[in-house]
């Protein structure tokens, strides 16, 4: 029970501090924010490599699991990529 | 590993993803910061591989090269165009994502994985504390129940909305009822989370969540109109991360709650600006049509005799003597593929010593920020897109405005036309200008469906043609006068 309380501290702090940090992000950027929030919402990767890399579990949990590395990869890869690509045009000049 | 060990390398993910996004709030910091967050994502993933119930590497491998191979290539191939097409696929993805390692965790604790499609169906005898001990058992299935709702709302939502913006779904279907057919659904999914957290080994209810929840995403985004998508992928944007803080509930795991909420607050910002943008509440976007009613326009009345149309070469003229441009671009301009001929008429413009900047409307184009990311892909400088509460008291000083592909974000009666549909919402001032100049194929309403009077001013001029080949043209006449 204590271990919820710390991780729901964590994530009541967690929203604030979003509050913050997305509302100071100027609107020619929100693309970006969007593709690049969505590489980052690709971190469930590191609960995917815990599914499909299970042992005792039956195949379906690793079948599950390869599903979900493969999803969260295409987050990972094409979110942080495209959102590269994007910024590097904002860079130019 | 240690466990604590792992948990402070999550922290430092965490910190690196908080760096990332804050890196995005300039312009000049954004790429380094997008490095920083990929270097977040790194060092958890590969703390995690370390990890000892980790034996089996097959699945990952696999996994991780089909993954990157489409990623890498949808994220280099991509015209930025189709950019809202791309995020809608992501937000799908990340639901998909946190749907199945929820029910990878299910089964896992189950201990007993169907092995036919009648198995699936089979009750199985456990309870709670195959979950966890006591409460936290409780809290894993709660959190495993919803993170599948939300999961396969988002991926089934996200999917409808990446054909819509397609546009190979072009009419809008809904449960009959609208939104009391999609509260059902909900509340059926509901009670179906409620009766897996009462008995654990209930399966069907683990599957009746699964299917009505991928149902209810079709039904919800299907019923809205492509206009409204950049509220929807907002939300849908959202939800994905809500999923993911929600799996890291089930998995007690810091930095997935962490980079989830992150994302959760990020989407529902932006659905807050759009809507607010639009003046309409978010029930009015996702279970409402534009309100309808006011008083009847008649666009002939207004339009009767009072439209003034030009050719490129005349509005030449007029730009050579300009001091002060604004161009307003709508998606009009991204249909067009104008962006980089319209970059050219500014570049010929400043040429002859005129000051020219953008004026961004918040929902121009088809996701936030999508304007800029187009103009920005033409070379446009960004400190030159200008949005539009700072763009609005420069009209009166502004000789002329062209308007490329926009229409219903000048529309006057927005300000001025009590009882207008679209009444009070914010627009671009075009009109306190001192010429207006509207490249245009047609006289026909935009979304709104509504006639805009700025057409019919004496001070506005109508182009009509091809977005790209007026301005081409008037570029071309500009640098022969």
């Amino acid at each position: 029970m204590e271990i919820l309380i710390l991780l729901l501290a964590l994530f009541v702090l967690s929203l604030f501090l979003g509050v913050e940090l997305i509302t100071k992000v100027p609107p020619t950027l929100h693309t970006p924010l969007m593709s690049g929030t969505n590489a980052v919402s690709g971190i469930t990767l590191v609960g995917a490599l815990l599914a499909a890399g299970s042992d005792s579990s039956p195949v379906l949990v690793n079948g599950l699991g390869f599903i979900a590395v493969t999803l969260a990869t295409i987050n990972v890869v094409g979110g942080y990529l495209v959102t590269n690509r994007m910024l590097a045009m904002f860079k130019r000049k | 590993m240690s466990p604590s060990i792992v948990n402070f390398v999550y922290l430092v993910a965490g910190i690196l993803f908080i760096l990332g996004i804050k890196g995005l709030t300039k312009p000049k910091t954004a790429v380094r910061g997008n490095t920083l967050s990929a270097l977040g994502m790194l060092i958890a993933v590969v703390i995690t591989l370390l990890d000892s119930s980790i034996v089996n590497f097959n699945y990952i491998i696999a996994g991780v090269l089909v993954g990157g191979i489409i990623g890498a290539t949808m994220a280099l191939k991509i015209q930025m165009t189709s950019m809202p097409q791309m995020v809608a696929l992501l937000n799908g993805f990340g639901g998909g994502a946190s749907l199945t390692i929820a029910l990878a965790e299910y089964y896992d604790n189950l201990g007993s994985a169907p092995s036919s499609f009648d198995e699936l169906l089979t009750p199985v005898v456990t309870s709670a504390s195959a979950f966890g001990q006591g409460a936290e058992g409780t809290i894993a299935l709660v959190s495993i129940g919803l993170t599948v709702l939300i999961g396969a709302v988002t991926l089934t939502g996200s999917f409808v909305a990446f054909t819509k913006l397609q546009e190979l779904m072009k009419k809008s279907y809904g449960l009959p009822g609208g939104p009391i057919g999609n509260g059902i659904l909900l509340l059926a999914a509901t009670v179906a989370v409620i009766a897996l957290v009462l008995n654990p080994g209930n399966t069907v209810a683990m599957v009746s969540i699964v299917c009505l929840a991928l149902l209810l995403g079709l039904f919800l985004v299907m019923p809205i109109g492509g206009a409204d998508m950049p509220v929807v992928i907002a939300l849908l944007n959202s939800y994905s991360g809500i999923a993911a803080a929600l799996a890291g509930f089930i998995l007690g795991n810091t930095v997935l709650i962490v980079a989830g909420s992150l994302v959760g607050t990020s989407g529902l910002i932006l659905t807050q600006i759009m809507c607010v943008a639009m003046n309409r509440s978010l029930a009015n976007v996702l279970f409402g049509k534009m309100a309808a009613g006011g008083d009847v326009v008649d666009a002939e009345q207004i339009y009767a005799g009072k439209v003034t149309s030009a050719q490129p070469d005349e509005v030449a003229l007029m730009l050579e003597m300009a001091e002060r441009v604004v161009i307003v671009p709508g998606y009009g301009m991204a249909m067009a593929q104008a962006q980089h001929a319209v970059r050219e008429l500014a570049d010929a413009m400043e040429a002859k010593g005129a000051e020219v900047e953008y004026g961004i409307h918040p929902v121009a184009g088809r996701m936030p920020g999508h304007m800029n990311v187009l103009l920005a892909e033409a070379e446009v400088p960004y400190d030159k897109l200008v949005e539009m509460d700072r763009i609005n008291p420069t009209f009166e000083d502004t000789d002329v405005v062209i308007i490329i592909g926009a229409n219903d974000v000048t529309n006057p009666m927005a300000r001025e036309s009590e009882g207008s549909p679209i009444y009070g919402m914010p627009i671009l001032n075009v009109d306190k200008a001192k010429n207006v100049v509207v490249i245009k194929r047609s006289l026909s309403p935009g979304f709104a469906g509504l006639p805009n009077p700025l057409f019919a001013m004496d001070h506005t001029l109508m182009v009509y043609g091809d977005g790209k080949k007026a301005v081409i043209e008037m570029t071309t006449a500009l640098n022969q006068a």
